[in-house]
């Protein structure tokens, strides 16, 4: 089910992917592609390997072999540090700190100039809507707001590919649809996302949908033909009818 | 270097936030030095084990808060991140000792003050005191940033402590004299790191002057450098 797109640069290319965890292989034998400026949407029911996909992509997972090249280095590689940013499910933030202290610390690692924070910080506390917060301490703000701060962060570094795990949970439909518009505008600017999400309508503003099935892919195909193969007039029926599908194929084996 | 020190200024800013644990680190050891010499009023006993208080306070008081605020960061999943920035292991180890080392210069200084003013008068240059009482404090930083890799839980953390510190405390010389322990035991505390603390202590309270605790000085120094070392090769990159 790889789809090779001629022509077009691949940002992360997956040949052979398993990845070992508590005596398991969470992932199994993955080959995947994401062409370069597009959104891709990573989808699939919880415990089917989404997170620990990402981070093979982004170089902290252990126990992993095949290979898994981004932006044409092998995953890991150090200089891909500064042009891929990552975003974890759960917050990864300094709640002591405000949302300025913590923003310009990682605009610092990301190698943004002192002399350019300032206007770095501004920029990306407006693309996420964070504006008359700068000054609170995070640990103050609510759970979407956090999970915001914990966005900007990644995007203070303006990274090539931007990996991140159900950054639009917890938000309310103007935030998420205000997020998905920021995605789209990124992958204009040439930027690449891989996004998770388990938010069905989400899967239409994808340019292309990646299904995981207990750690193995279950389909590779863009929000039109998802919903054409499988006749379903929504996202989630066409994401239930697949799933089962494939549970009930592996039943019949 | 860069991101050692915004590293430690970010640290730095996390301490500043939380002034109640800075009031422990500073008020605490000046408290108990206080009951001493309140305790012992009227003879030497604070001239004598003063120095050796003044070094060993600040050495498990920075150990505790070292290791907690390590702990902590790998479990927020901050340290996962970081790992995925440009920043290096070194990088991350060195701005936590850098930041913690400041505040152990301002805890120095303010327990050897307060026990100068409750009565402690040290044989020894004073400066040199403090100068000892610091690299307590840094080491203390530095075994608690190690040991801190060990831990995979705050339970486990806080039973650092007694794990890496207590075995030191009891053959470092300050319940028997080194020389009337069993040999082992007295080869034991050669290879702990407080012993040499407490040894150059001893010495300054006794009125020695550099050139007889530099030898012990060098090995503490030494001990720091291993003990962020040990932090950084710890560290990993990649976790399961």
């Amino acid at each position: 089910m790889v789809n090779n797109v001629p022509g077009a640069e691949l940002a992360i290319r997956i040949r052979g992917l398993s990845v070992e965890r508590g005596g398991q292989n969470v992932v199994a034998g993955l080959d995947i592609d994401v062409p370069g400026g597009s959104v891709v949407g990573l989808l699939g029911p919880s415990g089917s390997g989404k997170t620990t996909l990402m981070r093979a992509i982004v170089g902290v997972q252990d126990r992993v072999t095949g290979t898994v090249d981004v932006l044409g280095l092998p995953a890991g590689t150090p200089s891909l540090r500064r042009r891929v940013g990552y975003v974890t499910q759960e917050a990864s933030v300094y709640r002591d700190l405000t949302v300025v202290q913590n923003l310009s610390y990682f605009a610092a690692l990301a190698g943004v100039p002192a002399a350019r924070r300032r206007e770095t910080v501004g920029r990306v506390v407006a693309e996420v809507d964070l504006g008359g917060h700068e000054k609170q301490v995070v640990r103050t703000l609510s759970g979407g707001e956090v999970s915001r701060v914990s966005l900007a962060a990644a995007l203070v570094g303006d990274p090539e590919l931007l990996v991140l795990d159900e950054p639009t949970v917890g938000l309310d439909p103007v935030l998420r649809r205000d997020l998905w518009s920021l995605f789209r505008e990124l992958s204009r600017g040439g930027r690449t996302l891989l996004v998770s999400s388990h938010v069905m309508d989400e899967a239409t503003q994808c340019d292309r949908l990646l299904l995981l099935r207990a750690g193995g892919l279950v389909a590779d195909v863009t929000p039109t033909d998802l919903l054409r193969q499988t006749g379903a007039p929504d996202a989630e029926r066409a994401f239930l009818a697949l799933i089962e599908g494939s549970a009930a194929e592996e039943a019949a084996r | 270097m860069n991101l050692t020190f915004a590293t430690a200024e970010r640290v730095l800013a996390q301490l500043r936030a939380d002034r109640r644990t800075i009031a422990l680190v500073l008020v605490l050891p000046c408290l108990l030095i206080g009951l001493i010499a309140w305790m012992f009023d009227g003879t030497p006993v604070l001239d004598q084990f003063g120095p050796m208080l003044v070094g060993l306070f600040p050495l498990t008081v920075m150990f505790l808060v070292t290791s907690v605020a390590t702990l902590r960061e790998r479990q927020s999943g901050t340290l996962e991140r970081l790992m995925t920035t440009p920043v290096r292991k070194g990088d991350f180890v060195a701005g936590y000792a850098l930041a913690f080392a400041n505040l152990a210069l301002v805890q120095a200084l303010v327990v050897v003050g307060f026990a100068t003013l409750v009565g402690m008068d040290v044989a020894g240059p004073i400066g040199l005191v403090i100068v000892v009482a610091l690299l307590d404090a840094i080491l203390g930083c530095c075994l608690g940033l190690a040991a801190s890799a060990l831990a995979r839980s705050e339970f486990q953390a806080v039973q650092m402590m007694p794990a890496i510190i207590f075995p030191q405390l009891i053959t470092c010389g300050l319940i028997m004299p080194r020389d009337q322990m069993p040999m082992l035991l007295e080869w034991l505390s050669r290879v702990f790191p407080l012993t040499y603390a407490i040894e150059a202590m001893q010495s300054l309270a006794r009125g020695d002057e550099w050139a007889d605790i530099q030898g012990a000085v060098g090995v503490i120094a030494l001990f720091i450098v291993g003990a962020v070392v040990l932090g950084v090769l710890t560290l990993r990159r990649r976790t399961a």
